[in-house]
């Protein structure tokens, strides 16, 4: 009953998501007995993988698949899930895995449960707790496959270190040369933090007043290494981009720290945001709807107060480095 | 070029989600239903593909005859043709299949669904139906063109994007981007009149069993007070957030 985990990787080294999954890999495996495999794709250190619980790891060195490719990679991790005898496949919610895993569970013929917040509350039959109405509300599902895939919602169990061998053994897989879908240009800034893998995230609305004030929310965003975002409206009128469009139509934020400034706090940004973990408001609004989901609340100035937060914080930083 | 987009009849974004029958069913009351926004952006996208390029464009839903408002709006918006398979959309993989045997029997050269629908959030529909159609598959598409049978589009990935090259059949999962938000349509009255007159066919679902099913329905705990921070004393803020809550 092996449990197989997908630990994505970047530039030669493992995403902190892969740890955060091998840690949950280990959870599974102990509810169902049997060990984690993990399978890296031009991955990293092996051993990273095992202080988190991986006994075993299979290293995917392939030329085919020096870029992302969904089919590519789909089948790449059917074969070593069939290889390894897996029962239950467990991926992470980046863009590239969600892209993935329903190749995937097509592939296995297994159910896929995306977005699950913890642990399975039982094993056979397996059932498992999901988001579901974009994190309004969750659902138990219960899966009725032999095999499984699991996607773990982001930043939903946290880094567990766990003693692994983490034998690392390289495994052989055989792709067509084809796969349909050629990449012809990635436009990516490599120097952000981009809002799937950001701790933190500080966001801007309407009352913010334009595009021009946004080195408010970029400034405080650098001093806590944070991610920027926006609302909605903010996006809808050009001010920002839409990849920082977070809410129900746009992305999921599952941070440990969400500030929003000048973002009253409709019923679609709130369920977008729900996921993360402490909610930070300023908003000069004392009735804005926000002020109830939040964890932290100031009613102020987004211009007078962010600033001196900002500058509170750079010194906090300093003194605490 | 054949273009079908596959329709979730979903809660409208502002609607109060709650459960009935001990938490096992959702509670319809007073809920308005509407296109699932990410396959409306799709159904735009394909609205395009029929006035610049000449494609027909046919929309399909898995559901019981309560989805037909959301399939006539689709109809009004200028889709050709509707499809629905008459059976309770039990989980991802069973509409999947579904909608992958519409798809054979019509023979389109491309779909467009939604990248995930706003109630169940599966995500897996379009990538199903491409792996079962051994199709081509292109997920939170951005933007697409389509020249003969060369497809050409925009990904968003994590941090960014990815431009690729394809070709149909192909199957997309769509999102904001495909169109902008000041693109989408509301259907004028002619458009509402002309919508009566289309066929919206209603076939039997195909005997597949489902892969997973829902036993219940949690709502959120509610959560603790709000605790208010002077805007004269930023360091009470900077202390909570440090000391208490353990995120700085």
């Amino acid at each position: 009953m092996s449990v197989l985990v997908y630990t994505e990787s970047e530039g030669g080294s493992f995403k902190k998501v892969a740890l955060e999954l091998t840690s949950y890999a280990k959870g599974v495996a102990n509810a169902t007995g049997g060990d984690v495999t993990a399978v890296s794709i031009n991955g990293g250190n092996a051993a990273d993988l095992g202080k988190y619980g991986a006994d075993k790891v299979m290293e995917i060195n392939d030329a085919t698949l020096e870029t992302f490719n969904a089919k590519n990679y789909a089948a790449a991790l059917a074969q070593a899930a069939k290889a390894a005898g897996a029962k239950t496949v467990i991926v992470s919610s980046s863009a590239n895995s969600k892209y993935l895993a329903p190749l995937l569970a097509v592939e296995l013929g297994a159910a896929y449960a995306p977005n699950v917040v913890a642990l399975p509350e039982s094993t056979s039959p397996m059932k498992v707790k999901s988001t579901v109405y974009t994190n309004k509300a969750f659902a138990i599902n219960e899966l009725k496959t032999d095999v499984t895939v699991i996607g773990l919602a982001k930043n939903a169990y946290g880094l567990q270190e766990n003693a692994g061998g983490a034998a690392a053994s390289a495994f052989a897989v055989d792709l067509a040369g084809d796969n349909g879908v050629a990449v012809t240009a990635v436009d990516k800034a490599t120097d952000k933090v981009t809002i799937a893998d950001a701790e933190v995230v500080v966001s801007g609305g309407r009352g913010l007043k334009g595009p021009e004030n946004w080195h408010l929310v970029e400034e405080l965003a650098e001093t806590l290494g944070a991610a920027t975002a926006c609302s909605k409206p903010v996006s809808d009128m050009g001010w920002r981009p839409h990849s920082e469009h977070v809410g129900q139509t746009g992305k999921p934020v599952a941070s440990n720290l969400y500030i929003a400034i000048g973002i009253s706090g409709a019923i679609q940004h709130l369920a977008g945001i729900n996921s993360s973990k402490v909610k930070v408001v300023i908003n000069t609004d004392p009735e804005a709807p926000f002020f109830k989901a939040a964890d932290y609340g100031i009613v102020g100035d987004a211009f007078d107060v962010v600033p001196r937060l900002t500058e509170k914080l750079k010194q906090f930083k300093a003194n605490n480095a | 070029m054949k273009i079908l987009v596959c329709i979730s009849h979903v809660p409208d974004t502002t609607s109060k989600i709650n459960f009935t029958d001990n938490d096992t069913k959702f509670d319809t009351n007073g809920v308005q239903f509407v296109i699932n926004p990410n396959d409306e952006f799709g159904l735009t996208r394909a609205m395009w593909f029929k006035e610049k390029q000449g494609a027909t464009v046919h929309v399909a839903n898995v559901g019981d005859a309560s989805s037909e408002p959301t399939l006539r709006k689709a109809l009004a918006i200028g889709a050709d043709e509707a499809i629905r398979v008459d059976a309770p959309a039990t989980d991802g993989y069973f509409v999947a299949k579904q909608l992958t045997k519409v798809a054979q029997d019509g023979g389109y050269d491309l779909i467009i669904a939604g990248r995930e629908s706003i109630d169940y959030n599966g995500g897996m529909v379009p990538g199903m139906m491409a792996a079962m159609l051994g199709a081509n598959f292109v997920n939170t598409c951005i933007n697409l063109e389509i020249d003969g049978s060369d497809a050409t589009a925009v990904r968003e990935i994590d941090g960014g994007k990815e431009s690729v090259k394809t070709s149909l059949p192909l199957v997309i999962g769509g999102q904001k981007g495909l169109v902008e938000e000041s693109d989408l349509r509301i259907p004028n009255m002619r458009g509402i009149m002309m919508a009566r007159k289309k066929p919206l066919h209603v076939v039997p679902a195909d005997a597949s069993e489902a892969h997973a099913a829902t036993t219940s329905f949690e709502k959120p705990a509610p959560k603790g007070a709000v605790t208010m921070v002077d805007p004269e004393n930023l360091d009470q803020l900077i202390d909570l957030l440090h000391n208490e809550a353990k995120v700085i």
